[in-house]
Order: C-alpha cells, then sequence, then structure tokens
C-alpha cells in the first residue's frame, strides 16, 4: 500500500461525486409533483456532472506520485475510544469503481429517459436511481469500514425502492422484501467484522485497520475474512445468498442493468479486494472464498439454462459470472486483478444485454417469455447488432471482452500449481461452456427462428435515446477486454494498491487456454443448436422432462431449502411464541398477580372504580405534596 | 445564566397550563388545543435554552436548585440534570407539542370534550421532566409514582375498547414496581443514616456511600424490577402491548417515547452508580433478560396483525438494545444506549404518529385491513417508510448511529451477548417490511378501497371505539398540511441526527463516562 497524502486541488472536491446525486434524489424526493416535468432530465445531469468530476479527480490523480489521497470530512461518531470520521479515499482501486459507477450509470439513465417515459412514476424512478448512485460512490470512496457500510446499506435501500418500483405488483413487492432481507444477513457478518476490527484493533479506517492486521491472531483475521465474505456473499448474489438476485428483476430493466448487474452486485468483489491486505494474511478465508465463487459459477450457470423468461437468465448469468470474480480474488494477488478486469467488462456487457433486453421488451408489450419471442434480428437491428457483441463478449469469443478477463482468471487459477487449482480451472472452463449454451438458447429463442409473438404485438426499434447508450456500451464490450488486460492493463493502474504484477511460470500457456476455452464455447454453442436452433420451440415449456431441467428450472431448489429450512419454521415460531406470550407469559403474570391478591378475576374483570380511586388519591396525594412543597418554600 | 430557573420552569409551566386548561368551560376545545400548544412550546424553548446554558465540559450536575421539603428525613426537592437527563428533556420538549399536534383532531363520540386530554397531556409533561431533573432519590420516586396518574387517565378515558383493560393493567404493573422499588429508596435512607450519620436522599451523597455487597444487591433487585417494569424488559413486558395499542396515538408516543425511557434512564442513574458491585454481579442475568428480549420481542411483533401492537413489541426489542448498551459497561455502549433513548422517542414516536394517521383514514387497526395504501397516499407511505427504515437502523437515519454504537461498544466486553443482538438487526428487517409491504404495497384493497365512503362503524376488537376516525371524504387520503408539520421535524431530525450526531454525543458522553467510573472503572 502507498502513503495516503490529503487531497488537495480539485481531489478536495471529490465529495461531490456524492453530493451531486444526492442532492438530485433530495429535489425530485421533496419537490414533489412540481418536479416532474423536467426531474429526469435533472436527474441525469447530476449523474453525468458526477462522471465529469470523477474524471477530472481522476486525471489528477494519475499525475500524483503518491497515487493515494483521502478527503477529511467532518466528525461522525465519536465516542470513547471510538473516533469514527467521515472521510473519503481516491486511489486507483476507488477511481476505476468511480468511473463505472458515474460512467455506466450516466448511460442508464439517458437510457431511461426513453424507457421510462410512458411511466407515472418517472420522477420517483430517477429520484431513487440517483440516490441509489450516491450510496454506491459512498460505498467505494468511503475511508472507513464505516462508510463503507453505510453506502453498503444505503445501496441496499435503492435496490430495495427500485425492485418494488412497481409496487402495486405482489411479486415486485416480495422480491424487493426478499431482496433487502437476505441482503440483512450479510449485513450482519459485516457489521460483525467491523465489531471484530474495532474490538482487536481499537480502529475502523482502512489505514489503521490494513496497517495493523498484521498483529491480529491469525484465527481472529480468519473469523474477520469470513464474516465479510458473508457480507459480500449477501450483495453479491452468491451461495448461500443467492436467491434474491433472479426475483430482483422484477425492477424496471434499466435497474436490472445498472444495480444488478453492472454495479452494486459486484459490490462484493469490490469488498475483497479492497480487503487485500486481509484476505493476503488468510489462505483459509481465501479458500472458502474460491470455493464460494467456484460453487456459485456453476450454480448460477446450470440455472440460466432452463428458464424462459430473458431477464431470468441474464440474472443467473450474472451469479455466474460474480462466481468468476470472486474466484479470482480468492486467489490473492494473482487474481485481484483479473476479478476487477473482469469485473469491469462485466459492466459493460452485462449492462448492454439487460438495456438490450429491455429494448425487446419495449418492443414486445413488456413480454418477458422467450418463447414469445423469435425473429426479431429483422425488426430491430441495432438491438440485435449490439446483443449481439454482448453476448459474444460475455461467452468469451476472441477477441471481444470476456475473451481476454475470463481467461485471465482461468490462467491464475492454473498458475496456483496445485489440484485445487487445476479443479477451479476446470470448473471455470465447464462453466464457459454452459455459458455458450444458455445464451446461444437465448440469442436463437430470442432474435432466430420463427416469429411466436402474441396478438397484437408489432415490435419495433426503439427511440435513439434507448439504442445510443446500448451502441456505447456494445463498443465497451468489444474492446474492453483487450484495453484494460493488453493495451493498457490495469494491472499496471493498480499497482499501488495490489502491487507491481509478477509474470508467473504458466503451466499452460495463456494461446492454449484460450484454444481450449474456445472449444468449449463452441461445443456449447453446437449443443444449444441441437437442442434449440434446429426445431421449433413450442410456447409453453414442456411439462414432461428430466430431474436435471426441473431441477435447474428451480435454480437447484434453493427458494425450497430457504422456504423449509427458515421461513416456514420461522413462521411456526412466530406464531407459537405469539401464542405463549398471550397465554403463557401474560397468563402467568396475570395468574401470580391474582393469586397473591386473592382474587382470580380482578385483571380480567377490570374492577376499574378501586383503581380510578387509587390513581386519584395518588394525585390528591401528590397535590398535597406540591402544596407542602410550596408552604415550606414559602416559609 | 446558569442561575435561572430553567428546570424548575419546566416543571411549573406545563404544571400551571395543566390546571389552566383544565379550568377551561367544557367545549372550549380549540382554545385548550391551543393553550397546550403554546405551553409545550414554551417547554421547548426552555430545553433549548437550558441546552445552551449546559457547559459540556462543567460539573456532572448542572442547572441545579436545592430547597429543603421534608427536613426531618433529609428530603429536597432538588433538580439539576447531567447531560444525559438533559437529552432527555429535549426529547420531551420536541414530542409534547407534536404530541398535541397529532391530537388536534381526535374527536369523542357525541363530542364529548376533549380539553380534559390536554390537561392530563400537560400533567404528564410536568411530571416527565421532574423525574429525569430530580437529583434527590425521594423526588424522583415521587415524580416517577406521579406520572402513573396522568397516563392512566389518557389509557382509561380517551383509549381504545380495551381502555379499561389496558389502563388497570398499566397501572397495577408500575404500582408494583414502584412499591418494590420505595422500599429500596427507603433502605439507602437507612444505609445513610448509619454511615453519614445523617439520613438523606441526595444523589451525590449517596453515591458516595460503601454499601455492604450483600446489602447492594437487595437494593439494586428493588430499584432494578421497578425499572425493568417501567422500561419494559421480558418477563416484564406484557403490560406494554395492551397499553400502547389501546392509548389514544398520542398517549402512546409519550409512553412509549419517554415515559418508558425512564426505566432505562433508572438503570444509568441509579443502579450502576450506587450499587457497583451489584451491577456487576447482576450484569449477566440483566444482559440474558436484555438479548431474549431482542430476539423474542421482534419474533412476536412479526407474529402481530395489530399495527399498533406491532409497534409496541418492537420497542420491547428496541429496550433490550439500550439495556445491552448499559450493562456491557463501556462508555461507547453506554453512551450509544442513551442516544439509543432520545433516537427511539423519535423514530418510533413517528412511527406511531404515521401509523395513527392510517388508523385515522381507514378505522381499524388490523394490518389485513389495508393494502395498496402507498398508491394514494404516498407521503403518508413515505413518512412510513422512513420511520420503519429508522426504526431497523437504515444508516442515515438517527437510529443507525445508536445501535451501531450499543453493538460495537458491547462487543469487546460482551462477544456473545453482541453477536446475538445483531442477529436482531434481520428480524427489525422482517417486522418492518412486511407490515410496510403488507399495508402500502400490492394491489388497493381493504377498507380504503372505496373511495367515498365513511370510514366503517367501529366495531369489536382492534377498531378504535372511543376516539373516531374523522368523517370527511376519503378522497383525501394523503397526508394534509396539519399532518405535514408534524410529521416534518421529527423527519428532519432522523436524517440529520442520523448524518451528524456528534453535538448530541459530546452532551451525553462525559456524564455516561462519570457514570462508568462510579461503576468502578470496568471500562
Amino acid at each position: 500500500m502507498s502513503e495516503t497524502l490529503p487531497a488537495e486541488g480539485l481531489l478536495g472536491w471529490s465529495w461531490l461525486l456524492i453530493a451531486l446525486p444526492l442532492a438530485g434524489a433530495a429535489v425530485l424526493l421533496l419537490g414533489g409533483r412540481r418536479t416532474d416535468r423536467w426531474g429526469h432530465l435533472l436527474g441525469t445531469a447530476t449523474v453525468v456532472a458526477s462522471f465529469v468530476v470523477g474524471l477530472l479527480c481522476t486525471f489528477q490523480l494519475a499525475g500524483l506520485d503518491e497515487k493515494s489521497v483521502s478527503v477529511d470530512l467532518f466528525t461522525f461518531i465519536s465516542s470513547g475510544d471510538l473516533d469514527i470520521r467521515a472521510g473519503l479515499l481516491y486511489d486507483p482501486l476507488s477511481a476505476a469503481f468511480v468511473l463505472l459507477i458515474t460512467g455506466v450509470g450516466s448511460l442508464i439513465h439517458i437510457y431511461s429517459i426513453g424507457y421510462m417515459a410512458h411511466d407515472d412514476g418517472r420522477r420517483r424512478f430517477f429520484a431513487y436511481l440517483n440516490l441509489f448512485v450516491a450510496a454506491m460512490l459512498l460505498l467505494v470512496l468511503g475511508n472507513s469500514f464505516v462508510a463503507l457500510y453505510v453506502g453498503w446499506e444505503g445501496v441496499g435501500l435503492a435496490s430495495y425502492l427500485l425492485i418494488a418500483f412497481w409496487y402495486t405488483r405482489p411479486a415486485a413487492a416480495t422480491a424487493a422484501k426478499k431482496a433487502f432481507i437476505m441482503n440483512r444477513v450479510g449485513d450482519v457478518g459485516l457489521a460483525l467484522a467491523i465489531f471484530l476490527m474495532f474490538a482487536q484493533l481499537g480502529t475502523t479506517d482502512y489505514a489503521g485497520v490494513f496497517g495493523e492486521i498484521g498483529t491480529v491472531a491469525g484465527g481472529t483475521v480468519t473469523a474477520i475474512g469470513l464474516l465479510l465474505l458473508l457480507g459480500a456473499c449477501g450483495k453479491s448474489g452468491q451461495f448461500p445468498l443467492q436467491a434474491w438476485l433472479p426475483d430482483a428483476m422484477e425492477g424496471p430493466t434499466p435497474v436490472s442493468a445498472l444495480i444488478h448487474a453492472a454495479t452494486m452486485v459486484t459490490a462484493g468483489v469490490y469488498l475483497i479486494a479492497r480487503c487485500s491486505p486481509i484476505y493476503d494474511e488468510t489462505p483459509t478465508a481465501r479458500t472458502v472464498v474460491l470455493a464460494v465463487g467456484a460453487l456459485t459459477l456453476l450454480i448460477g450457470a446450470i440455472a440460466g439454462c432452463a428458464y424462459d423468461d430473458i431477464k431470468k437468465v441474464l440474472a443467473y448469468s450474472t451469479v455466474s459470472q460474480i462466481g468468476y470474480m470472486f474466484l479470482a480474488v480468492g486467489l490473492g494477488p494473482a487474481g485481484y486483478v483479473a476479478g476487477l478486469a473482469h469485473l469491469y467488462a462485466h459492466g459493460f456487457f452485462k449492462a448492454g444485454l439487460f438495456l438490450g433486453a429491455g429494448s425487446v421488451m419495449h418492443a414486445m408489450n413488456d413480454q418477458v417469455d422467450m418463447r414469445r419471442y423469435g425473429g426479431l434480428w429483422k425488426k430491430m437491428p441495432i438491438t440485435f447488432a449490439t446483443f449481439g457483441l454482448g453476448y459474444l463478449a460475455l461467452i468469451g469469443i476472441w477477441p471481444l471482452a470476456g475473451a481476454f478477463t475470463k481467461d485471465a482468471i482461468i490462467e491464475a487459477a492454473l498458475d496456483r500449481h496445485d489440484t485445487f487449482g487445476y479443479l477451479l480451472a476446470g470448473i471455470a472452463v465447464l462453466g464457459a461452456g454452459l455459458t455458450a449454451f444458455y445464451m446461444t438458447r437465448l440469442m436463437l429463442m430470442t432474435f432466430f427462428g420463427r416469429p411466436r409473438w402474441e396478438d397484437g404485438v408489432h415490435p419495433h426499434e426503439s427511440p435513439v435515446v434507448m439504442t445510443l447508450p446500448m451502441i456505447v456500451l456494445a463498443v465497451g464490450s468489444v474492446a474492453s477486454g483487450f484495453l484494460l488486460v493488453s493495451a493498457f492493463p490495469l494491472s499496471d493502474w493498480m499497482a499501488p494498491v495490489f502491487g507491481e504484477p509478477e509474470e508467473a511460470a504458466h503451466v499452460i500457456a495463456p494461446a492454449t487456454v484460450l484454444l481450449i476455452v474456445t472449444v468449449v464455447s463452441l461445443l456449447g454453442i453446437a449443443l444449444a443448436w441441437l437442442f434449440v436452433g434446429r426445431r421449433e420451440i413450442p410456447v409453453t415449456a414442456p411439462v414432461r422432462v428430466s430431474p436435471v431441467t426441473r431441477a435447474a428450472r428451480n435454480a437447484l431448489y434453493a427458494d425450497t431449502v430457504n422456504e423449509s429450512l427458515f421461513m416456514r419454521p420461522g413462521q411456526w415460531l412466530t406464531r407459537a411464541l405469539v401464542f405463549v406470550d398471550n397465554r403463557g407469559v401474560d397468563g402467568a403474570v396475570n395468574g401470580l398477580a391474582a393469586t397473591l391478591g386473592g382474587s382470580s378475576s380482578r385483571l380480567g374483570r377490570a374492577q376499574t372504580g378501586f383503581v380510578r380511586s387509587y390513581a386519584l388519591g395518588m394525585l390528591g396525594g401528590a397535590v398535597l405534596v406540591a402544596g407542602a412543597l410550596l408552604a415550606v418554600t414559602a416559609g | 445564566m446558569t442561575d435561572f430557573p430553567f428546570l424548575l420552569l419546566m416543571i411549573a409551566v406545563p404544571a400551571i397550563g395543566a390546571a389552566v386548561v383544565a379550568a377551561l368551560p367544557k367545549g372550549r376545545d380549540l382554545l385548550a388545543k391551543q393553550v397546550s400548544l403554546g405551553i409545550s412550546l414554551v417547554v421547548l424553548l426552555l430545553a433549548v435554552l437550558a441546552t445552551a446554558a449546559f457547559d459540556v465540559g462543567g460539573d456532572r450536575f448542572q442547572l441545579g436548585m436545592a430547597v429543603p421539603w421534608i427536613p426531618d428525613f433529609g428530603v429536597q426537592f432538588a433538580l439539576g440534570v447531567d447531560g444525559i437527563a438533559l437529552v432527555m428533556l429535549l426529547l420531551i420538549g420536541v414530542l409534547v407539542p407534536v404530541v398535541v399536534g397529532a391530537s388536534w383532531r381526535d374527536e369523542l363520540p357525541g363530542g364529548r370534550s376533549m380539553t380534559a386530554y390536554f390537561a392530563w397531556l400537560l400533567l404528564l409533561e410536568a411530571f416527565m421532566v421532574g423525574v429525569f431533573a430530580a437529583t434527590d432519590v425521594f423526588l424522583f420516586y415521587v415524580f416517577f409514582e406521579a406520572m402513573l396518574v396522568p397516563m392512566y387517565f389518557i389509557i382509561g378515558s380517551f383509549g381504545g375498547p380495551r381502555r379499561q383493560y389496558a389502563a388497570v393493567k398499566f397501572f397495577l404493573y408500575s404500582l408494583v414496581g414502584g412499591l418494590i422499588m420505595l422500599a429500596a429508596v427507603i433502605g439507602l435512607y437507612v444505609v445513610s443514616n448509619s454511615q453519614l450519620g445523617e439520613g438523606t436522599f441526595a444523589f451525590d451523597a449517596l453515591r458516595g456511600l460503601e454499601i455492604d455487597p450483600g446489602v447492594q444487591k437487595l437494593l439494586f433487585l428493588g430499584f432494578f424490577i421497578a425499572f425493568a417494569i417501567k422500561a419494559p424488559l421480558v418477563p416484564f413486558h406484557t403490560w406494554l402491548p395492551d397499553s400502547g395499542s389501546e392509548a389514544p396515538i398520542g398517549g402512546a408516543v409519550l409512553l412509549v417515547g419517554v415515559l418508558d425511557k425512564v426505566g432505562t434512564f433508572g438503570f444509568l442513574r441509579y443502579c450502576l452508580p450506587l450499587f457497583p458491585d451489584a451491577s456487576r454481579y447482576f450484569a449477566p442475568f440483566v444482559l440474558v433478560l436484555a438479548v431474549a428480549g431482542i430476539l423474542y420481542a421482534a419474533l412476536l411483533a412479526m407474529g402481530q396483525s395489530d399495527m399498533k401492537r406491532l409497534v409496541a413489541y418492537t420497542s420491547i426489542s428496541h429496550f433490550g438494545f439500550i439495556a445491552l448498551g448499559i450493562f456491557a459497561f463501556t462508555t461507547e455502549a453506554g453512551t450509544g444506549a442513551v442516544l439509543y433513548m432520545v433516537n427511539h422517542g423519535i423514530a418510533t414516536g413517528l412511527l406511531f404518529l404515521v401509523v395513527g394517521m392510517l388508523i385515522a383514514r381507514g378505522g381499524s387497526r388490523q394490518i389485513g385491513d389495508y393494502g395498496g395504501v402507498a398508491a394514494k397516499a404516498p407521503l403518508l407511505a413515505g413518512a412510513f417508510l422512513l420511520a420503519g427504515l429508522a426504526s431497523l437502523a437504515l444508516p442515515g437515519t438517527n437510529s443507525f448511529v445508536s445501535e451501531f454504537l450499543v453493538l460495537i461498544g458491547s462487543f469487546p466486553t460482551r462477544p456473545v451477548f453482541t453477536i446475538l443482538a445483531t442477529a436482531g438487526i434481520i428480524l427489525a428487517a422482517l417486522y418492518i417490511l412486511l407490515m410496510y409491504q403488507r399495508t402500502m404495497h400490492g394491489p388497493a384493497r381493504g377498507v380504503l378501497l372505496a373511495d367515498d365512503v365513511e370510514p366503517p362503524a367501529p366495531a369489536g376488537h382492534g377498531a378504535t371505539a372511543t376516539l373516531t376516525a374523522p368523517k370527511r371524504s376519503l378522497r383525501v387520503l394523503d397526508l394534509d398540511r396539519r399532518e405535514l408539520a408534524i410529521v416534518a421535524p421529527l423527519v428532519a431530525l432522523i436524517i440529520v441526527l442520523g448524518v451528524y450526531p456528534q453535538p448530541l454525543l459530546n452532551l451525553i458522553e462525559p456524564a455516561v463516562a462519570a457514570t462508568m467510573s462510579d461503576l468502578g472503572g470496568s471500562d
């Protein structure tokens, strides 16, 4: 870690990054209907302004010798030994996230102007979206774990509000609540990690914790690492807390693109990368991160193969791709940058894919069932082209983004030079095949084949305010991998955070890895063609399917497990306790009172005459006392 | 300036105001409301000025006065505040005008006069100020018991259908606790008499006593049981859901927001400094009650179908956090606990008020009678959500700061209890969001569905019988200006104290640190 210096110049104003969208949200929420006409423009302007500030700050940072500056703002909470100051940390890691959040955020705000044009709640939508951007920027810019936690739960609130945006739909309301609750489970882990840091080190800011973590006992560091991981799993939809993310697709599609694909759900990856000084000390916790990532990437990919809802397929794809990122950062120093590069590339292509899906839904009267699509490439050429590029980038066809960033993760796993590393690489390659399968299935069902549209649907290309952001993101999907891995390596930019990149001794040459992954991906494409492409797709899903398909359709029974392990026992327990409290505890106390009082019905029949006179008697006494007091004072 | 009798005035002004309002001729309801609002705003002003006059770095107790009262027993009418009591006075100052405003449209069947209600409110305010400002233990006891009377009548005369049952239950529970405390107060006097040569009830003198550990335990229990009933801690809690749900909304806000805090205030002011050995001895038992209460009451809140009962149970859960913070014996956690008392009064006060506004529209307390309200009343829904988020301690709201301080401060000394308590934040999210979803989200449904029908006639369990819903067109569903004026200050406080709590912490911390050093430096 390089030394952190106080910010000067524009960087001293980097709090504006957060303040601008926050002010936007406040104006739109407090302004009410008066701001309906221009609210979406203000909401977009604040995020674009933040992006500009972020660019300027990052340029200034690039010119500094010590690429880490802090902005001290004010005392947030100070009591006893605890001293939490509100402050920001601008370093290469936070700068990268700032640009991703405000850049992709700007594009999605612009897209939403068109997408939400006919929605009565458009102003409210932009207010929540601005709130999200502010909270997310606080999450990545905060210089302490408490600031991170405030942003962490802040994005959870924004996510809740946006999933429930169409709250009259019960499914949306339930999905929002589920997302918040499952996130809170993770938040408990994050909170306990912070408590443990304070108990051990007396501080919660990054500089203090990372500087002293070496003095903490190994078991405690592992505990901190695992608790942080629990928080990361909740936010990033990783096993065992993955079930909320697909349901979150109930929110408007721009939300799915920004929050549930490009930025918020990658916060877990940010957390682990930010805490690299902690994870460097605990191989045990890193191993668990690896296991979580590998398991989740498979779960997501398998479930993605079976769904017919276009957004759910993309959502499980996100779960799976974040699994790759977890796998990467779990590898330690060799993998941090690979994970972040994939995060960046994923931010482009998955946001682009979601915006494309939104464009399709826009054209199909909000239909999400791919069995009701088909043959759309002719009707929506721009959507098809940009979506297609995102598709190629996601499944990792050279030279698009995924080919560089996904292969870098596989190489990093192989570079462990042990059985576990080979196993992880194998899982990642298998996942690549599955990814190619489910994404090809999605492409075939949506854009190719015979139209299976419902009556009265007349697909059309979306307006330019929507297609323009899709085009920009498609360019990112094509170029970001090459740029970040080869042309201007992210590892150089991140060197002040994670150290200089080392040239590892490869077991298998990168070209060979590329070849293997490409072959496996082509296999996945071919299988998808065999199963989906060459025959007519029924408009209703077949019922008689193999147990494997049934399990995949149920996302490997994650909801079933949650319901039977937590929800139903919880409801049963709650009902039992309500009964106990009404009959048992209250009854026991009443009974005791009755026994002592000698009458079993004193409370039940409420002999108010008795109590009332007692109360009045007390009041009389009090008046007498007051009178006595006055007499004494006067005397 | 510091010789100015702020505290005496803060008791006298509302007490005299109560007498004036009570003396108003029947039917002058509007005048009664105006006088009450004016008086309560004067008390708020006094509280703010008292805070300005308070020297943070100065003596432990300030703005004090002492007049001999019953010289034969060394009883004094002694007032004074430390930072802890001062922030509670500020809370009272804020909540009472809000409650008066919130009760503005309450009506009794048959147009009976409401003047008595406002008189009791002002009398209650006087006694609440007294209980926090007393520095003589006997005087504290007098105010502690006296508070019961106005609250008894507020619940019993102006509450819901089961108000009689609830009021009696409230009274008996409190009375039992009070009598046990009276025995302990007398015990303290006896000890002081034997040690100092003359008996006293002055807090500062009692703090210097060296009480035999066995005696300490008995006296501790005397105070503790009274405070645990008042707070209330599980298993002394069963009176609160009844009182909280049957009381009129204004009464419920003051009951849960301020009155119950006397219990947790008592732990800090009396149990810890006067009986340090016993406090340490009993701390594990108290912590078990506190943490069990956090989880148990949260689960019960999830199971409630009556909104007011639900909010009452959430408060019991929150009181568990406060007790945890106090009995963790660290400055951080204790400071957090005191801030929690203030923040809970604001956040749960707002939650009760908004629930009351919803009930006033639908005439039912049952969650199941509502649905999809957000579409028709976005401001009401927004205030409801914000109050709920503060209740589940979302960062950015005031409650986060206090809950975080309690937990992070308790963790170093009591990790196991803290971990269990932290799990409670999941349950908090559940009980709030379940209620919010069922009432505000989904398709429009239930008693507010029909646009222009009269509110359903109050009938049976769950309906408010005494205070009827205002008979105006339900087309006007969202908050009106009066309601916005009530909600706005609390919303502002939730946000401001959530972002910049340090001024309050600066007031509270020295007093908590002094309490912890009374305890014998186990910090």
